[in-house]
């Protein structure tokens, strides 16, 4: 049995979240898989994703893991990532698209004309780069990370959650929700296996997490 | 609190060596790759480019277990350019550890595939090179080829422009007349492009000193800078460039 899988849909590049587990868990078997029954033995689960996301969620329903995925992010430490936290929620304006429904709320596009920073310059989409996150709820993935840590993002969508409790955000130029979490799922909207120190503090607090 | 400017060191890579020249002529060795890209990582790099320029075809594969050794050591972003021709290469260059793809000449021939690249693998991980000269285009800038030797008969604004709408997710623009020089970036091109389009820029090609990149962000309108040889030659760390950034008021990573 593997102990930490990785969601393989087809979609964009695991190699990095699999390397920097590899890293922080050089003793545990990490698996890449798209087999439903992988992933359902697994301990825990990492869900990325990139790309657009009606490709992703097409793929996701091509290859059955709907049902898998909501059932183990019910019950298992689950770590969404990127468009993997995006799809956790209940609908995408980018191309209108229903996604799993674990959260309420939707995913919504960075708005061109409203991005401008205090001197008037303009903010570009994607929201590409390192940017502080708040940490607005204490969460163990939190832990050992200082408040306010820059982590890495290429995103030009965002979550506007409904219920869900955040655990952090950022500005772009407003604040957004970059992190959420509930029971035994956490996600956040930025790379932590592509933010050198503090990601891999972050992935490291996720594979010792006990929710 | 906001989005930091980028500090990008970029490693020319030939044959499976950092090199480094001047106008793309007279190679120099500057070290191995692995241990180039790891030590600007510790120095607080935000992301690392390697531009394959290897000429010979045979060798050009050299570039990927470099890569792949480097993704497995260091997690910032990193950008692979040099020789992408298709989809497929993007796709071999993600596999081996890439965060994204540089596509310069071949998307100047086959525009298409900045879309076709973007559609299947997202934006975020298409970045376009556009290497650029003041020529007699309407903008004053073209884009050429080969290293600055060919003109392309493209103007750089409208050709960067027409990236974007394709889908490019960010642009890397060098200026061949300032690459190599030392005399800081070419700021008017940088600027228009800039301004002309919604994705970031790379500003690159001149930096000779720090204030070459604080120019680049401040009068360039650059969203992240990209230098070479003031970081392999040690005259300078990025910790160095982004504390003197730091002090000039732009927000960096620290």
């Amino acid at each position: 049995m593997s102990k930490i899988v990785i969601v393989d849909y087809g979609m964009g590049n695991l190699r990095s979240v699999e390397k920097a587990l590899q890293q922080i868990a050089p003793l545990q078997s990490i698996k890449v898989t798209s087999n439903p029954e992988l992933i359902r033995s697994a301990e825990r689960i990492v869900f990325p994703g990139q790309g657009a996301m009606p490709d992703c969620m097409r793929e996701l329903h091509r290859l059955g893991l709907t049902d898998v995925l909501i059932d183990c992010a019910k019950n298992k430490p689950f770590l969404g990532i990127c468009l993997g936290l995006q799809m956790l929620f209940e609908h995408s304006e980018e191309g209108n698209t229903s996604a799993l429904g674990l959260f309420k709320g939707e995913v919504v596009r960075f708005k061109e004309d409203h991005l401008f920073d205090e001197e008037g310059k303009r903010l570009k989409i994607p929201h590409m780069g390192w940017n502080q996150v708040k940490q607005s709820t204490y969460h163990p993935l939190w832990k050992s990370i200082p408040d306010q840590s820059r982590f890495y993002f290429v995103h030009s969508y965002y979550v506007r959650e409904k219920e869900a409790v955040v655990m952090g955000t950022a500005d772009y130029p407003t604040p957004f929700t970059c992190a959420v979490g509930q029971d035994n799922i956490f996600a956040v909207q930025f790379h932590p296996e592509k933010s050198a120190a503090v990601g891999l503090a972050l992935l490291d607090n996720f594979v010792q997490w006990k929710p | 609190m906001t989005l930091a400017k980028r500090i990008i060191p970029c490693l020319d890579v030939n044959a499976g060596r950092v090199v480094k020249g001047v106008n793309f002529v007279g190679l120099k060795d500057a070290g191995d790759p692995v241990e180039i890209a790891k030590r600007y990582d510790e120095q607080g790099a935000d992301e690392v480019t390697f531009l394959d320029i290897t000429a010979s075809s045979d060798e050009r594969g050299l570039i990927l277990p470099i890569i792949e050794h480097v993704s497995s050591q260091v997690f910032i972003p990193l950008t692979v350019g040099g020789g992408v021709r298709q989809v497929e290469d993007v796709r071999t260059l993600l596999n081996v550890g890439a965060d994204k793809v540089s596509i310069n000449t071949a998307a100047i021939m086959n525009p298409q595939l900045i879309a076709d690249a973007a559609q299947r693998f997202g934006s975020q991980c298409i970045v376009v090179a556009i290497d650029a000269k003041r020529a007699n285009t309407p903008s004053g800038f073209g884009v050429f080829t080969h290293g600055g030797r060919k003109e392309t008969g493209l103007d750089a604004i409208e050709w960067a422009e027409r990236c974007y709408k394709l889908g490019a997710g960010e642009l890397l623009i060098t200026s061949m007349d300032r690459d190599g020089t030392k005399s800081g970036f070419d700021l008017e091109l940088t600027k228009k492009i800039s301004e002309s389009v919604g994705i970031p820029i790379i500003a690159s090609g001149g930096v000779g000193t720090l204030q070459h990149l604080l120019d680049g962000i401040e009068l360039g309108g650059a969203d992240a800078v990209l230098a070479a040889s003031i970081f392999h030659y040690g005259e300078y760390t990025v910790r160095e460039a982004k504390a003197y950034l730091r002090d000039h008021g732009i927000e960096v990573r620290l």
